[in-house]
């Protein structure tokens, strides 16, 4: 920490005593790294290993974390957009029924509306295109709408949405009449993942390696930054630390799912399709990062973008930090309310695709209750309900911490009543272990 | 948009014929019965600091928010270098270089020092991305000149001491170029080596040519900052003075019994004295 321009105080003994909570947090505060993130990692490491051992090592094999990252993507694109919500000091109850509702017409426009209205006939290369559109703007048009009534008609969001929770899903039993509407567009399918809707082995390894590239630009980048500034910067051991971190993760998760081959018959198809001969011991085909986990992962970006990086962003926390010094300080906080609503509208829109996709059908019941896991993700991930605090890393973690718990635990054949009991209690000791860490260290 | 403005760089702000920053005229604001500011008449002159004294609920914080922006008077008119000036919020106010710096301090305490001098004006790149190195730049240049001993730029604002948290909220009021600053009870929160730190910053201000309303329950802070003293009582303006024309026990007589010095009765004035 030496590399300060302006003199550093001496912390007095008070100071120092007051720190010491956070002493398993002093290297992390001298490398400059969020310490809640890396208590969540540690939580979800506890976790995987603990499933490992008492599942007898089938936990962390390649298979199952694949499927987990695909499992874990539909509620954390959500979540991402919670974290805003939540901050804003609003919450939204009705994402799990816009889901539904997107999802239904979705699939009605890519099974009637598009090939038979617009007479492109099933399977016209269009229509997977024409029907993401659709949902991302209804989505947006849902979201903003809600946006309007709770930021311009000062009706609490906790009511709006809990009106939108019953009106978006009562509507798909209007158009519905409780059908289920399967199967979908061929290629709109491969949004939802498996083996083919996944970015295979090359595929993987040249997004891992530009994630890789990106990272560790980005974090020399704003060193630079600061340095041309002379204020602080991270100790250079930390960068390089960080900086190898990053890539031993990220290029670490591109092998895992690379180790994960396609199914047997499948690949067997493939082979036959291809005219490839398959050689003995059958033919591996490496599945790589599914099309959900990839679009997870630029969601989380952009909106991590947003949250830190944009006024948008910065207003919305401020927002969150104190309403009053908001609006005094001239930000339009009625619009940036309303707008944050539309991108929970727009994200609601992009889980839709990938869980109707996924299911390959719509039916009545998509989406039900996710409101309480995407609330409990944002929450797990450090988002606090007293506003301005949360971040959109945290609510990911916090996704794949709920989805692991619940995969774990059906492995292990624990009955779904009890999965509940046990996902209620940790997201209520989260939440009562996050708040002991914040008194003990003001 | 720019770094912080260097004093020698702040452009001379209009002036009204008789040369005044801004003038109040006949202001009123009710709030359903209550009259808390009643045809209120006060005005300002660059580089001159306008005590505004009077009891607890006397009208004058509402009258400071009427100028900048925060309370949108029921009559009356604002003249900013002579022309009438339309308020209807804060951001109006501040396009006329009208800052304020509120008794409830106005900072996200989530937020760290920098986002906070620029919250609602925040500089960006020419990307759209947020530029937080010029922020806490230009916010670190103010600070060596306001609070030289400041050096938590990067913790949230709600972990630092009183007198940190008003040098934050200063900061914000003057990055921009203000004229006009309103300080609303500023060392109310502060123990005695802040006030101090305070009061010289106020001085300061005041040579480099703002404008300066100062609401203060503490008449010495008053007799010490101020160039001419409004008193308020019940929502009027009991009377404005220069301060080297009144005493301290005038004023008080002033802010508890809403009268002039002159027109005080004998009883009323050996009552007070035996009160005080
Ligand atoms: N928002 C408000 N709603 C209702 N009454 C208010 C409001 N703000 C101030 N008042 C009333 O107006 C009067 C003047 O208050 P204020 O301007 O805060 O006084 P001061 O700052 O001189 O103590 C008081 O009687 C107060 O109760
Ligand atoms: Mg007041």
């Amino acid at each position: 920490m030496s590399e300060a321009v302006t003199p550093t105080p001496t912390p007095s003994i008070g100071d120092r005593l007051r720190q010491l909570p956070q002493a398993g947090g002093a290297l992390a505060r001298t490398a400059d790294v969020d310490t809640r993130l890396i208590g969540l990692v540690a939580a979800l490491a506890i976790i995987w290993i603990g499933f490992n051992i008492a599942t007898g090592g089938s936990f962390l094999t390649a298979r199952n974390l694949w499927n987990l990252s695909v499992q874990s993507a539909s509620i954390a694109i959500m979540a991402t957009g919670m974290v805003l919500v939540i901050v804003s000091r609003n919450i939204d109850l009705s994402v799990g029924s816009m889901l539904g509702f997107i999802g239904y017409t979705m699939a009605m426009a890519q099974t009637a509306w598009f090939p038979d209205g617009l007479g492109l006939g099933l399977g016209h290369p269009a229509i997977w295109i024409l029907t993401v559109i659709l949902g991302l703007v209804l989505g947006l048009a849902v979201g903003l709408l809600q946006g309007f009534v709770i930021a311009y008609g000062f009706i609490p969001s906790f009511i709006v949405t809990l009106g939108g929770l019953l009106v978006w899903r009562g509507l798909i039993f209007q158009y519905a009449q409780g059908q289920t509407i399967a199967p979908l567009d061929t290629t709109f399918r491969l949004l939802g993942g498996g083996p083919q809707g996944s970015l295979g082995e090359w595929g993987s390894w040249a997004v891992g390696i530009i994630a890789t590239v990106v990272v560790v630009t980005g974090l020399f980048l704003l060193r630079r930054r600061r340095a041309k500034y002379g204020f602080q910067i991270r100790p250079i051991w930390a960068t390089v630390v960080l900086g190898v971190i990053a890539a031993v993760v990220i290029l670490g998760a591109v092998w895992v799912v690379n180790a994960y081959p396609w199914p047997e018959n499948l690949a067997n198809q493939y082979a036959q399709q291809n005219g490839i001969e398959v050689p003995p011991g059958g033919l591996v085909i490496p599945t790589g990062i599914a099309f959900p986990v990839l679009i997870t992962i630029g969601v989380a970006i952009v909106m991590t973008h947003l949250a830190e990086r944009r006024r948008f962003g910065r207003n919305v926390y401020a927002i969150g930090g104190n309403p009053q010094a908001a609006e005094l300080s001239g930000i339009n906080t009625k619009r940036s309310v309303m707008l944050v609503f539309g991108v929970m509208g727009l994200l609601a829109g992009v889980s839709a695709i990938v869980q109707t996709a996924r299911l390959n059908a719509a039916v009545t019941g998509l989406g039900v209750t996710n409101e309480l896991d995407v609330i409990s993700a944002a929450v797990i991930g450090g988002t606090s309900f007293l506003g301005g605090i949360g971040t959109i890393p945290g609510a990911v973690l916090g996704a794949v911490v709920m989805q692991s718990l619940r995969s774990g635990m059906v492995q292990m054949r624990v009955d779904s009543p009890t999965q509940d009991i046990v996902v209620g209690i940790v997201l209520v000791a989260a939440v009562g272990f996050d708040a002991w860490l914040r008194r003990r260290s003001t | 948009m720019t770094a912080v403005p260097d004093s020698a760089e702040r452009p001379a702000p209009p002036l009204s014929p008789e040369g005044y920053l801004v003038e109040m005229r006949d202001i009123s604001v009710s709030f359903g019965g209550v009259h808390a500011v009643n045809e209120v008449s006060i005005n300002l002159r660059p580089g001159e600091v306008l005590g505004l004294v009077g009891g607890n609920g006397a009208g004058k914080s509402t009258l400071m928010k009427v100028l900048s922006g925060a309370q949108i008077p029921d009559s009356g008119d604002i003249l900013i270098g002579g022309q009438v000036a339309t308020i209807h919020n804060p951001r109006d106010a501040r396009s006329y270089g009208i800052e304020c710096i509120y008794q409830t301090l106005a900072l996200a305490d989530n937020l760290d020092a920098s986002a906070n001098v620029f919250l609602g004006r925040e500089l960006v790149q020419r990307t759209g991305v947020l530029d937080d190195a010029a922020m806490e730049d230009a916010t670190r240049r103010l600070m060596k000149r306001l609070n030289p001993r400041f050096q938590n730029f990067r913790s949230a604002v709600e972990s630092l001491s009183g007198g940190q948290r008003q040098s934050v909220a200063i900061a914000r009021a003057i990055q921009f170029n203000a004229t006009i600053l309103i300080m609303d009870e500023p060392t109310a929160a502060l123990g005695p080596a802040e006030t101090a730190q305070v009061r010289d910053l106020i001085r300061q201000l005041k040579t480099e040519g703002l404008g300066i309303f100062l609401i203060s329950h503490d008449i010495h802070d008053v007799f010490d900052l101020a160039d001419r003293i409004s008193v308020m009582y019940h929502g009027r303006i009991v009377d404005t003075l220069d301060k080297d024309k009144v005493t301290t026990d005038e004023v008080l007589g002033m802010i508890i019994l809403g009268k002039k010095p002159g027109e005080v009765t004998r009883e009323e004035l050996d009552a007070f004295r035996i009160a005080g």
